[in-house]
């Protein structure tokens, strides 16, 4: 059962995550369970978070994204976090945090463009 | 100066906005705004994980033409026994990736911590605007 407090839509084989609020941790704690479970429960191959709304992403925020990714791919599905702002990034890497095995784009159209073409490049 | 009070998770997020809200009234940059937004949710869930209860206080500096933000951070927790480990970074509890505290020190001009075992710890931050 989804907390809900994130809203997690399906396109084709991919999720798409839109983080729109500040995010309290246990919010963050409960969407990484909704994820993973609306990976198992649809098959979804790729998993977009698009953070394009969020002024602040903390080192608690940070790590809790990027493990989500990584618990994302142990299931067989690729992550694309989009849209970080500026601020957000140059945040990020004063404080010592490169999100390292994490895959982003600039945009939305950019992360589903990256899903689009790695299952074109898959073997059936 | 303003003060809010750290009893529940949910007031992380309270001085988190606060700071945000006072940042851009102030204008300062959206760099400036993050690194300070950033720097008040890594100190108050410190004081939530640590600590359970404490206080935050904000204040405005003026100095000169100068503008600045003053974060203070309170609590009577455990306090922390290796203080010099904690600065250098990579020292992690179940809820922190070991940059809490180091990090938090990148991205402010000023950074003070006082603090004894058992006794609790109090940090004291300062941001000065960028002159352009």
């Amino acid at each position: 059962m989804s907390s809900g407090a994130i809203p997690i839509l399906q396109l084709v084989s991919t999720l798409l995550a839109t983080i729109q609020i500040d995010l309290h941790d246990t919010v963050v704690d409960a969407f990484q369970n909704d994820v993973l479970e609306e990976i198992e429960r649809t098959g979804a191959n790729g998993l977009i978070i698009d953070i394009s709304a969020l002024e602040t992403v903390d080192s608690y925020v940070a790590r809790m994204l990027a493990n989500t990714g990584k618990m994302a791919k142990l299931m067989g599905s690729e992550t694309v976090i989009v849209g970080m702002r500026p601020a957000v990034a140059a945040t990020l890497v004063r404080m010592g945090y490169f999100m390292e095995g994490i895959e982003t784009a600039l945009s939305l159209e950019e992360g589903l463009q990256l899903h689009a073409n790695r299952s074109k490049d898959k073997p059936e | 100066m303003e003060e809010i009070r750290i009893e529940r998770e949910a007031d992380i997020v309270a001085v988190r906005q606060r700071v945000r809200e006072l940042a851009k009234e102030y204008r300062f940059d959206q760099f400036e705004v993050a690194a300070l937004t950033t720097a008040a949710s890594e100190l108050s869930r410190n004081v939530w994980v640590h600590a359970k209860r404490g206080v935050a206080r904000i204040s405005i500096l003026h100095n000169g033409s100068k503008v600045g933000v003053e974060l203070q951070f309170a609590d009577s927790g455990p306090g922390i026994a290796d203080l010099n480990r904690v600065l250098a970074g990579g020292f992690s509890t179940a809820k922190s990736l070991g940059l809490g505290l180091s990090g938090t020190k990148r991205l402010v001009d000023d950074f003070n911590i006082d603090t004894e075992p058992g006794r609790g710890t109090k940090v004291v931050v300062r941001k000065w605007k960028k002159d352009y």
